[in-house]
């Protein structure tokens, strides 16, 4: 695979982000118009201008209602997790020097869950952990579980790989077996949200929450972009190129978790986003970090905003979780991408 | 000045890698290690490059301890060639060789002109301009070497540290590649198996056995039938007017207490 657009980060990408931020955009404001309601691209125009203060959407309540409390924060949700799940997918690729590593295949997003249903449901921590607290904490201990595993049976890449296959199942069933345990008819329906995702019910503390955390871990993860490509060669190629391998693995381990456990304590385990993501990514832009990290982003975003859309209105008035549709169309994608980078390698 | 081991060892899990070796190149210089395989050879030159820390001993950068220098002004003096350095990533040779400037750019900074004039006289040197848009993958293994020989010079070091460059490579490339170091105007410490090329390359040797430091000096001190049989357990001739005046070996079959 060889990139397609000039690598050195010059005009070529920056274009190329100023093309992704406008297909964002439109992305955004078209796929709100799509549902049972009537609504068109100028109204989503008008009711955001409305409610930043710049003049009235002349729209009744409720179709206003229906843009702004119900499709928007919904769709940005899914640009949010879709751009935060890709850079997930790229920085643990690139630190496990792995191009199958990703939050969902890692077993984190799993760890997340079980550790957000354990303070809802088990109520452990009762009043002091929250659930992206318990969220996070889940994360972190997955991780931590996927990587002692893998060290114990050997480290290499496949190990990794297996090693986290068993913390997914593992947490997985956790997550079934706590909200099963619960014998709340309710609740045991939110298990398919905890294990295959969804973005219905989104409000506007879900999306600023999540933008805040995409926001911190992007710049995190951007001054850090050296460094990730000198990790191209391994751990003591990277040291031997002035990069303090603990610290820099420490922090974006850290950071990429943390950005893991407040997308699933929003939006459930989401799968495939972060795998398949960063791999179209570098086929756009090449493989230096400065120019991935955001190329992934942004390709994230728009893909899940369009995925979220399909979710929620292929069987409508059913919604599928998202997580199945991410899977359907990304294990295609993904067979696609192992077959271009077989050819040349 | 310089670089040099000050009787560093190095262990893991209560077993000795390296045992007090002291190794002090004159600048300039190509010092080759010598010794069996597991003699500690890419260890020490782990613990030069300050990729590993030190269990005893001291390894210094301008006599400052180099775990105090910071890896970063390490990266801007030593350069370190790995024995086989691969990656997964779909990469060309331009973009293996800017890694080079990894330990020179600030978070955030763009490539800088002294960042591009680097990499450009490192592809030249190591004659690579012309293959700069090459895949990684492509690479023969010889050129997957230079290419790293490549991205070591990039960082523009003073001292290069290379383990085993000749590895797997056929004889035509091992004499290139290590005509290519002694050329290279910065002191190089190099891991060899090949005592005839280390003869032939190096200003001075150290012959390593399960990490001690046997004897160094010159190649025509160093290489002796007795040494050969001692650290190698092989039978072999050393002629001293071999090619260049340096010691040129020969082996022969049958263990050397055999006779």
């Amino acid at each position: 695979m060889r990139s397609l657009l000039t690598r050195s980060g010059g005009v070529g990408t920056t274009v190329l982000w100023v093309c992704g931020l406008a297909l964002l955009c439109l992305s955004v404001a078209f796929t709100i118009t799509i549902g049972p309601a009537d609504i068109a691209v100028p109204n989503v125009w008008a009711v955001v201008a409305d409610h930043l203060g710049l003049g009235d959407s002349g729209l009744s309540l409720i179709r206003e209602g229906i843009i702004w409390n119900l499709r928007l924060p919904r769709t940005v949700l899914a640009a949010v997790c879709g751009a935060g799940l890709g850079l997930c997918g790229v920085v643990m690729q690139s630190l496990l020097r792995n191009p199958l590593a990703d939050p969902y295949v890692l077993g984190i997003s799993s760890g997340a869950s079980t550790g957000a249903v354990s303070v809802v449901i088990l109520g452990l921590g009762s009043g002091v952990a929250t659930l992206s607290l318990g969220a996070f904490l889940g994360s972190l201990c997955s991780f931590t579980l996927v990587l002692v595993l893998s060290h114990v049976v050997g480290g290499t890449a496949d190990r990794v790989i297996l090693s986290g296959v068993a913390a997914m199942q593992l947490f997985s069933a956790l997550t079934s077996f706590i909200v099963m345990s619960a014998g709340d008819a309710e609740q045991t329906r939110s298990v398919l949200f905890w294990l295959l995702g969804s973005l219905a019910g989104t409000g506007w503390f879900d999306v600023a929450s999540c933008l805040f955390a995409l926001v911190v871990v992007l710049l995190v993860c951007l001054a850090k972009a050296t460094a990730l490509d000198a990790f191209t060669f391994g751990q003591d190629a990277a040291a031997s190129l002035g990069v303090s391998v603990t610290r820099t693995r420490t922090v974006l381990l850290i950071a990429t978790a943390l950005l893991t456990a407040t997308l699933v304590s929003s939006a459930g385990a989401i799968g495939f986003v972060g795998l398949v993501l960063p791999h179209a990514a570098r086929a756009l832009v090449g493989s230096g970090h400065r120019g991935l990290l955001p190329t992934t982003a942004l390709a994230g975003a728009i893909f899940l905003v369009w995925i979220d859309t399909i979710a929620r209105t292929v069987l409508d008035p059913q919604e599928i979780p998202v997580g199945v549709m991410t899977s359907l169309i990304g294990v295609p994608a993904f067979v696609v991408i192992l077959y271009r980078t077989r050819k040349t390698s | 000045m310089g670089l040099l081991a000050d009787r560093v060892s190095w262990h893991v899990g209560g077993r000795l890698i390296v045992d007090e070796v002291s190794l002090e190149p004159e600048p300039g210089s190509t010092v080759g290690l010598l010794g069996p395989n597991g003699s500690g050879k890419s260890t020490l030159l782990r613990l030069l490059s300050g990729v590993r820390g030190a269990s005893a001993g001291v390894v210094r950068l301008d006599g400052v301890p180099i775990d105090r220098v910071g890896r970063r002004n390490v990266a801007r003096k030593v350069g370190l060639v790995e024995q086989q350095a691969d990656t997964g990533v779909d990469m060309n040779v331009l973009d293996v060789v800017r890694l080079g400037r990894v330990p020179h750019r600030r978070p955030w900074s763009a490539e800088t002109a002294a960042d591009e004039e680097a990499v450009r006289s490192a592809l030249e040197y190591t004659e690579l301009s012309d293959k700069k848009r090459r895949s990684w993958h492509t690479l023969s293994g010889g050129e997957r070497q230079r290419v790293q020989i490549a991205r070591a010079l990039a960082q523009q070091p003073r001292e290069l540290l290379l383990d085993e460059p000749t590895n797997h490579l056929d004889i035509r490339h091992q004499l290139e590649l290590l005509g290519l170091v002694v050329r290279i105007p910065v002191t190089s410490v190099l891991a060899l198996h090949d005592l005839n090329l280390a003869a032939m390359f190096c200003d001075q040797l150290i012959v390593l056995r399960e990490g001690s430091a046997v004897t160094s000096g010159k190649p025509s001190e160093v290489l002796t039938p007795e040494l050969i049989a001692d650290v190698y357990d092989v039978r072999a001739g050393v002629s001293p007017d071999g090619p260049g005046g340096r010691p040129a070996v020969r082996f022969f079959p049958g263990k050397p207490s055999e006779c």
